[in-house]
């Protein structure tokens, strides 16, 4: 748990919080004090994750507002346009973290792949990260707000996958769309990094075969899957201060495998 | 319990900041210069009982002898920090190849020879070491072509110790810094070098210490290298 409250006056915007990584982010910036604003395509589970977190800067007794929830589908521009001006209209403020971690697969090898399963991993997890970094960009410059952006990408983004050519197409290209946020965001005081998680426990790692699962596990340096808080404790250092002269990097949290 | 941790390179600059941090998280410190006098100070400015060593890294009579005392009056050293590091720079064919060997003796054998003799401790009980490398050996630089070499070839050993003792939950990474208000940097302009840089400033060594303090205590990353130049990498 964490020792200290390192984003007591932070409203946060997780994407993708209704389940693994996108939850234990959720939960882990909300014990060190910040406002969470949880959205899921999945609004119910969105909602499941608000009920895990404990209130925020409840050690100083300051009135803060609640942790919320919110549906909406990222990979339609206005979907995730109203989803800020919601976040906004909850907390009076535009969030000063966004974490952009709603992702999908359809794994398939790229002889059999359909063009529609192509599309839709890179509508959620390539466009819709520009989609929320873009409108989170466009509130905070306007408010004149610092703040730090943190995109989930996956090391598969870095040295490719067998049968996730649109995942790592989608993961790589996050990579270089939050480098590019990064170089025009500097000067707004913003700072813009992707995180690199390798295997972690979720559900979308669940759905492998255990064979799979197996042979993967072998190849990890440390010998064994990560888990959820180990990647959400890496986005809690990108998004408070101890980080404030990293932009632009990629952390990856692969327990060593493709380094 | 103290968890121990001997910072080289400890006494100023950046590895100084990691050792006033870990001071603050409670962690002992072995503060470790070729300067025994100037260690002594910073030992002393952070209160409790840390403690200073003289050593030249470059030396490994000198690493060796330093680690049995780091063993003998603080304990088991199960987190390593290399800071120690120096920059004679000149474009190469100017460069002197005695200036050549004494950066790769301090920048790069130096770490390799305090990592072996970390080994030893760490293989029984885990560990964790940060290697302090640099953006230029990532990217290179006009002027420190030997600087570069020696701290790009710090990335290489890393990752090679990592791959070699991840199973001994032993787990090693890299911080590459940008520019930093430090000695070594206090000869360069400021006005002229923060166009490239995003974030439009030189860093502090604090926000390197807190990326080298955030490593050491990261269970699941290995084999990384941490850059923290506010965006300079993206634009030389």
């Amino acid at each position: 748990m964490a020792s200290q409250l390192r984003l007591r006056s932070a409203l946060a915007l997780v994407t993708g919080a209704g389940s693994g990584i996108g939850r234990a982010i959720s939960v882990r910036l909300a014990a060190e004090g910040a406002a969470v604003a949880a959205c899921d395509l999945d609004g119910a589970a969105a909602q499941d994750t608000v009920r895990l977190l404990g209130s925020p800067g409840s050690e100083d007794g300051a009135p803060r507002g609640k942790h919320a929830a919110f549906q909406a589908d990222v990979s339609q521009g206005p979907a995730a346009r109203r989803l800020l001006e919601e976040v906004q209209a909850c907390f009076s403020r535009p969030p000063s973290v966004v974490v952009s971690c709603a992702g999908i697969t359809r794994d398939e090898f790229l002889l059999h792949m359909s063009e529609e399963d192509w599309d839709r991993v890179i509508a959620v997890n390539l466009k819709g990260t520009f989609l929320v970094t873009q409108a989170a960009a466009q509130a905070l410059v306007s408010s004149g707000g610092r703040g730090s952006i943190i995109n989930i990408s996956s090391i598969i983004g870095k040295v490719g996958n067998i049968g996730q050519t649109n995942y790592a197409s989608s993961k790589a290209g996050v990579i270089g769309l939050t480098q590019t946020a990064a170089r025009e965001l500097g000067r707004h005081g913003i700072r813009c990094n992707s995180v690199l998680p390798g295997f972690i426990a979720t559900p979308m790692t669940q759905k492998m075969p255990e064979k799979v699962k197996d042979k993967v596990t072998a190849m990890i340096p440390l010998g064994h899957m990560g888990d959820p808080e180990d990647v959400a404790d890496v986005v809690a250092f990108l998004a408070s201060e101890d980080s404030g002269y990293i932009t632009g990097a990629s952390v990856e949290v692969s327990g060593g495998l493709f380094m | 319990m103290d968890k121990v941790c001997a910072v080289f390179g400890g006494s100023r600059g950046i590895g100084r900041a990691v050792a006033q941090l870990m001071a603050q998280k409670g962690y002992r410190l072995a503060i470790v210069s070729r300067n025994l006098e100037v260690a002594k100070v910073t030992a002393g400015e952070l209160g409790g009982n840390h403690l200073a060593f003289r050593c030249d890294v470059a030396k490994e009579q000198d690493v060796q002898s330093t680690f049995q005392e780091m063993e003998k009056h603080l304990g088991p050293v199960n987190f390593l920090v290399n800071a120690a590091g120096i920059n004679r720079d000149s474009l190469l064919v100017r460069t002197k190849t005695e200036d050549m060997i004494s950066q790769l003796h301090t920048n790069l054998l130096g770490s390799m020879l305090t990592c072996k003799a970390a080994m030893k401790t760490m293989i029984q009980q885990g560990g964790s070491i940060v290697n302090v490398g640099s953006i230029i050996g990532l990217k290179g630089n006009v002027g420190q072509s030997a600087y570069s070499a020696t701290k790009g070839g710090l990335v290489g050993f890393s990752r090679s110790l990592a791959k070699e003792v991840a199973r001994k939950k032993i787990r090693v990474n890299v911080v590459a810094p940008g520019f930093i208000r430090t000695d070594m940097t206090r000869h360069l302009k400021e006005e002229h070098f923060k166009k490239n840089i995003p974030l439009g400033r030189f860093g502090e060594t604090l926000e390197v210490a807190h990326a080298v303090v955030f490593l050491l205590e990261s269970p699941y990353i290995t084999g990384h290298v941490l850059i923290v130049d506010g965006g300079l990498q993206l634009t030389v």
